[in-house]
């Protein structure tokens, strides 16, 4: 790619303010680095994935109102995990974490295991156990 | 508590973190450098690991390689540590900055607070520098921004011990010994042999072939999955490749660098033909996220499109393919 082709789009990137580098080559065809602020494809490829996250969280949000999970399963989604990542951070097995889910047995677990779910989300335990609908 | 080091923005954040960590030890060895010498141009598909519920392609080696592979080539050493506890993590780092030693870290991105949110995804083969401690805070050089940056104390914590795939328990690496005169062109040659012997490697899964089995897939991918996870695959795919300089396009225009460079340190002009060569094909890398683009942005997957990005994808597997035969014998 040519220097003066290389794309200065809008992006995620841009409100930050950060620049990404790249390597292009200059008018006599050799290569130089420069920056980009963005590229589009790229901007549309993310805003796609982050469509995709918020509409499980949307969705497993519905769920633990309606009673069918746990907010386990809905924290898990807000912070873009998933159940691999998620049993990792508690240290426990995923069919563990995965019974977690149901509303039944969340609401007989310990503080110290509701505590390892609440470090892994960031939250106090109280915030994992009162699920606030706003 | 602060050490000499100079930041310089790269490409890539493993290259990037060697080339920075060399120069501040008096080997001036570029980005490009490093990448070609370290062999990281890769292809690897594994549609049985899921990675954000789209099936996995990686352009790169393993995290940890380009670094250790340049390290053997050129007679460097480097340190590398891994840490249960956290303490000790903090303890040898601090013990390091003490010792005027700017040390690499491997790192998660998830908790990278100068990070954009939209980038802060659970992905653990992020690399830095650490050159400096504060009373709060740790003063950090990452190599994808333009300037230094910092971290508090807990924030540093929290990215060395990241848990899921590829969980870096707190490594940090340094060179510890660095030889006055290195071999630079042997090292390119082995370096160079070693990603096209990768790249025309005889596994379904891997290098060229693995770009034609990918191109053969995706013409599957809007009748088996519909429209939807076939777009949702296609936009990871893209992410994966073009995210912050790790793959396709990026990758090409890096190697290209390095084969020019390598072309007036071997005395070979063939490389430099080659160089050229490889910066059509990354640039067909980027038609290739554009078109798919246009598929994941207007959500109308006719089967037409994707047949014509597989295409896409098959031509420029081809291409590789004659190119990395090409390379192979001008370096023989």
């Amino acid at each position: 790619m040519e220097k003066d082709k290389v794309p200065q789009d809008t992006s995620n990137l841009t409100k930050n303010n950060v620049k990404e580098l790249l390597y292009a080559t200059d008018e006599n065809g050799n290569y130089t680095t420069t920056l980009s602020t963005g590229w589009e494809p790229k901007t549309i490829a993310l805003s796609n994935s982050i469509d995709e996250i918020n509409e499980r969280i949307a969705e497993a949000k519905q769920q633990v109102l309606n009673g069918e999970v746990s907010p386990i399963s809905y924290y898990m989604e807000v912070n873009k995990m998933d159940l691999t990542i998620l049993s990792s951070y508690v240290g426990m097995w995923k069919w563990r974490v995965k019974r977690h889910f149901k509303p039944a047995i969340f609401a007989k677990l310990s503080d110290s295991i509701l505590k390892k779910y609440a470090d892994a989300f960031n939250i106090s335990i109280s915030e994992l156990k009162n699920f606030k609908t706003d | 508590m602060q050490v000499t080091f100079t930041h310089h923005q790269s490409a890539h954040c493993e290259n990037g973190v060697a080339s920075n960590l060399l120069k501040n030890n008096g080997l001036n060895i570029s980005e490009p450098m490093v990448f070609g010498i370290g062999s990281g141009l890769f292809f690897v598909y594994l549609p049985f690991i899921k990675v954000n519920y789209a099936p996995a392609i990686s352009y790169r080696t393993l995290p940890g390689q380009i670094f250790n592979k340049v390290a053997a080539r050129l007679n460097l050493k480097i340190k590398r540590q891994k840490f249960s506890s956290v303490v000790n993590a903090n303890k040898a780092l601090d013990e390091n900055l003490k010792n005027n030693i700017p040390t690499g870290l491997q790192v998660g991105v998830y908790n990278l607070s100068y990070f954009p949110d939209e980038y802060r995804f659970h992905f653990n083969a992020h690399n830095l520098v650490v050159y400096g401690k504060t009373d709060k805070d740790y003063l950090i050089s990452d190599p994808v921004m333009e300037t230094v940056t910092t971290l508090t104390h807990e924030e540093l914590d929290k990215v060395r011990f990241a848990k899921g795939a590829f969980a870096p328990r707190g490594q940090m690496y340094y060179p510890i010994q660095i030889p006055k005169d290195v071999d630079l062109k042997s090292a390119i040659i082995k370096g160079i042999k070693n990603t096209c012997r990768d790249m025309l490697a005889p596994m379904p899964i891997v290098g060229v072939r693995g770009i034609k089995f990918v191109s053969k897939q995706i013409r599957k991918w809007p009748i088996k999955h519909g429209t939807k996870k076939a777009n949702h695959y296609l936009a990871q795919m893209v992410r994966m490749q073009e995210e912050i300089g790790t793959g396709g396009g990026g990758f090409r225009f890096i190697y290209a660098a390095f084969l020019q460079e390598a072309s007036v340190i071997l005395g070979n002009e063939e490389l430099k033909e080659l160089s050229k060569e490889m910066t059509k094909i990354g640039d067909s890398w980027r038609d290739f996220a554009v078109e798919a683009s246009r598929i994941y942005k207007n959500r109308s997957a006719k089967e037409d499109a994707y047949n014509t990005i597989a295409n896409e994808l098959l031509d420029i597997a081809n291409r590789e393919e004659i190119f990395f035969k090409k390379l192979k014998k001008a370096i023989s």
